[in-house]
């Protein structure tokens, strides 16, 4: 019984997936389907309070709105080249991958920067999770501002780290930490980007430990099931600046 | 098991397609945004409305759900279906909160 409760290498013993395709990709759209709940929630919280409350602050003028414009088309363009990227891991141009891949990265990285200036910004203006100098009546402002902008951020730098792995694998890493270095050393000791930084380090960690346990050749899935995670970033952020932007304009 | 590339026809084209219409429809948004043509609740659903299909152009081209098999979509869909759903309640509180005020 035991002997023959090991041969599984008969055809047809394994039944084929009933979402007729690959198990890594079902997992990946599993786990986007549970993070698009959870980016509801975050949204729904700041869209409830703008609504039902008069005095919504509306801290962002027409500098601020041209950012998160060109923010829009970073993310918007990094889609295209992400999803060009795919094209070519389906047709096995691997070295228009790798190109297409650091593109997407490039837009990304820009996002992230551009979107890392507009929180200083408003930091510098004296707005913290607790507090802002608009409406002071108002102070879950803050709160749900940075909870849902940071968790979108978080977002994308793990995707850039991500797709960073995918392109260049084991090379990338030293590329992580030394962006990591220069991020903790070019920021002051009381900017929030001193510790937020330290993502890079965390993210440098974790790939090291996926690349050296488990070594492998990204195949056209895994830059598939990259360009979903990439795509859902970019499908937030269309959400994102309607609401929390275009909603709270200040004329 | 499918390949994606062998079941339609992927041109570069549609991809930037897609991307124009993208941002027509994120230019669309800001100037309404700027002109302030509407009161903040009707703006709001005009805003859902211009996200809702820019979110649907994404997932159905860029994220390929548009040729994946019926099922796999169906199974997807409810995530979305719940987050209309709640945005539904939600929203419809919020307004209420506005016009009626704290019960």
């Amino acid at each position: 019984m035991a002997e023959a409760a090991v041969h599984h290498d008969v055809a047809g013993v394994y039944e084929p997936s009933l979402f007729g395709t690959y198990s890594k990709k079902i997992g990946m759209w599993l786990f986007l389907a549970s993070d698009s709940v959870t980016f509801g929630a975050l949204l729904f919280a700041y869209s409830y309070g703008r609504i039902s409350n008069p005095s919504w602050p509306t801290p962002f003028g027409k500098e601020s709105i041209i950012n998160a414009t060109i923010m829009t088309a970073c993310l918007l363009s990094s889609s295209l080249t992400m999803v060009l990227g795919v094209l070519a891991a389906h047709r096995g141009d691997m070295a228009k991958v790798r190109n297409w891949l650091l593109a997407t990265m490039f837009f990304g990285a820009a996002f992230i920067v551009l979107h890392a200036i507009e929180w200083s910004k408003l930091i510098h203006e004296g707005m913290t999770p607790f507090t802002n100098p608009w409406a002071p009546s108002v102070p879950q402002f803050g709160g749900t501002f940075f909870t849902l902008t940071g968790m979108h951020m978080l977002h994308v730098t793990i995707g850039v780290i991500y797709l960073g792995v995918v392109a260049l694998r084991k090379k990338f890493l030293p590329v992580l930490v030394v962006l990591w270095l220069i991020g903790w050393l070019a920021t002051p000791a009381n900017n929030v980007f001193h510790l937020g930084v330290h993502v890079l380090l965390i993210g440098a960690v974790v790939s090291a430990m996926v690349m050296f346990l488990k070594p492998k050749i990204y195949d056209s899935h895994d830059i598939e099931v990259a360009g979903l995670y990439w795509h859902f970033v970019d499908l937030v952020w269309m959400f994102i600046f309607p609401l929390v932007y275009l909603m709270s304009t200040r004329i | 098991m499918h390949n994606i590339a062998a079941i339609h026809d992927e041109s570069k084209a549609q991809y930037y397609w897609v991307w124009g219409a993208l941002l027509i429809l994120t230019g669309i948004e800001v100037v309404l945004a700027y002109e302030q043509f509407f009161t903040p609740v009707h703006m709001l659903e005009v805003l859902m409305v211009l996200s809702l299909v820019k979110a649907a152009l994404i997932i159905a081209y860029f994220m390929h759900l548009k040729f994946e098999i019926p099922l796999m979509r169906f199974m997807l869909m409810a995530a979305i279906v719940a987050c209309l759903c709640i945005m539904c309640i939600f929203f419809a509180d919020a307004v209420r909160v506005v016009k009626l005020g704290l019960p």
